[in-house]
């Protein structure tokens, strides 16, 4: 008898376990818990690796032969449009907020700040990899321009592209905004950077995933919390689909 | 020497370390396979290497892995991101925990080492066909763990379970920058993802021989020697 019970248990319990997990995580407070994973590994992680420790950088004969696109292929409104008709002459990225001096930057104030060139691995949350070369100044040589006020805690980036009517955006806390290889990328492998991957300008966070990197950046902005910018958790896939703030993971 | 224990002893079979750390592993292992083949469906092809995209060679593609089998069971990346890596902590500290806690109380040592008697061709041979026989226990020492036991369990505790792990670790990009190192043991993150699911995959053969095995050699017995440490010895 008690071989029966055991098979059956073990015949009818595993998808019945399977689908408890999709009730425990209906549940607000499970849900709370199982969403703290990211503050642990967050917390874990910086206190493993050193603040200004690097990725990676590959050889130009490592690179990827084709370095594909994910999300926006072209954001198609009709200011950016007209942007990209221009050659993103009249572009400007806008940096504001918590700063002391506002900047309106060009593509060619970009090239003449002090520009970081480097072959990186792109890891996307589904799963593949791309390396690429990406080229464009540092955003902390940006911000010490601009001047961030102390109580400046989070970069954030607000992007030509539209989901849902509003703007894409993203952002990052001060640690990985003055990394040495956070990067406002112009040029992917050696040339303009294409619309399809987030011309004229994206970030480069190179310690996490890519929904993180920012394409078609339009504003730059330091706040002091995330609250109040869109549903309050950081970008639009936090807000929206429960992406992990910290894509270090 | 003693007389061996006869049928129907009661024997203290497992300490509660063990007992607690199977049951918190069997949940972890079980939610971090289903939330890891939920992650899988997000782009079911395994490449060699550094990079792999959807331009470049992949070695396998992967079924869509169906929704009762995985967390949660509708395609939703990101909770099953949420699942995996909750559970990923749970699997390492609990692994950590485990190791730690039989190397004081001399589990590793005492019962799952195995001696070189044991591992000779012949004492191998005539314990395969003792399991082909169904004879799961040598009758002088009933509670003793068989030598194609002791060696599953060394090659899961000790090869595979820190494989997944290890592997895990460096599809972080975090981690990859805190421990470059790592990730090139591997050789590079998209082969490291390849050796994580081919880990996974051994992991759940393993599943099903261990519970295929612990039906035949008494399911209840088995079950409540591992809930209460108590196990009878079988006819």
């Amino acid at each position: 008898m008690s071989l029966l019970i055991s098979r059956r248990s073990l015949i009818v319990g595993a998808p019945a376990l399977l689908a408890g997990c999709d009730q425990v995580a209906r549940n607000s407070t499970a849900r709370a818990i199982l969403f703290k994973g990211e503050d642990m590994h967050r917390g874990i992680q910086r206190a493993l690796m050193d603040r200004d420790a690097l990725a990676r950088e590959f050889r130009p004969d490592q690179r990827s032969p084709i370095f594909r696109s994910n999300g926006t292929r072209d954001p198609g409104t009709p200011e950016y449009e007209t942007l990209a008709a221009g050659k993103f002459a009249d572009w400007r990225l806008n940096v504001g907020g918590l700063v002391a001096r506002p900047l309106a930057l060009a593509l060619t104030d970009l090239a003449h700040l002090p520009n970081r060139a480097q072959i990186t691995r792109h890891d996307c949350v589904e799963g593949w990899s791309a390396i690429a070369k990406w080229q464009g100044p540092t955003l902390g040589s940006v911000l010490k321009a601009a001047g961030l006020r102390d109580a400046a805690r989070y970069i954030v980036f607000t992007c030509a592209d539209l989901y849902g009517g509003r703007p894409y955006y993203e952002s990052i806390d001060l640690i990985d905004a003055f990394h040495p290889q956070t990067i406002l990328a112009w040029a992917l492998n050696d040339r303009m950077l294409p619309i399809a991957n987030g011309a004229p300008c994206r970030l480069r966070v190179e310690r996490q995933l890519g929904y993180k990197h920012a394409k078609y950046l339009m504003r730059v902005d330091a706040v002091a919390s995330l609250a109040g910018i869109g549903k309050g958790r950081g970008g639009y896939w936090e807000d929206n689909v429960d992406y992990d703030w910290y894509a270090g993971i | 020497m003693a007389d061996p224990p006869p049928p129907g002893t009661r024997l203290y079979r497992h300490r509660w370390p063990t007992r607690l750390w199977h049951w918190l592993n069997a949940i972890a292992i079980f939610i971090l396979i289903g939330s890891g083949l939920g992650i899988s469906n997000a782009h079911p092809r395994l490449y060699w290497g550094q990079y792999g995209a959807n331009f470049d060679h992949a070695w396998a593609h992967l079924p869509r892995f169906p929704a009762w089998l995985t967390i949660p069971a509708n395609y939703n990346l990101a909770l099953s991101r949420r699942w995996h890596l909750f559970f990923a902590l749970v699997l390492v500290f609990g692994l950590l925990a485990f190791m730690l806690a039989s190397l004081i109380n001399r589990h590793f040592q005492r019962d799952l080492r195995p001696r070189a008697a044991e591992l000779r061709p012949r004492h191998l041979g005539a314990d395969i066909a003792a399991h082909l026989a169904f004879r799961f226990h040598d009758p002088a020492r009933p509670a003793a763990y068989n030598i194609l036991q002791k060696l599953t369990y060394v090659a899961v505790i000790g090869i595979l379970l820190p494989l997944v792990i290890l592997t895990g670790l460096t599809l972080s990009p975090g981690m990859n920058a805190a421990w470059p190192w790592l990730v090139e043991l591997f050789g590079g993150r998209q082969s490291a993802r390849s050796l994580h699911f081919i880990a996974m995959a051994a992991i759940s053969a393993f599943i099903v021989i261990h519970l295929t095995l612990v039906i035949l050699s008494g399911a209840w017995n088995g079950i409540r020697s591992m809930l209460t440490g108590w196990w009878r010895v079988p006819q």
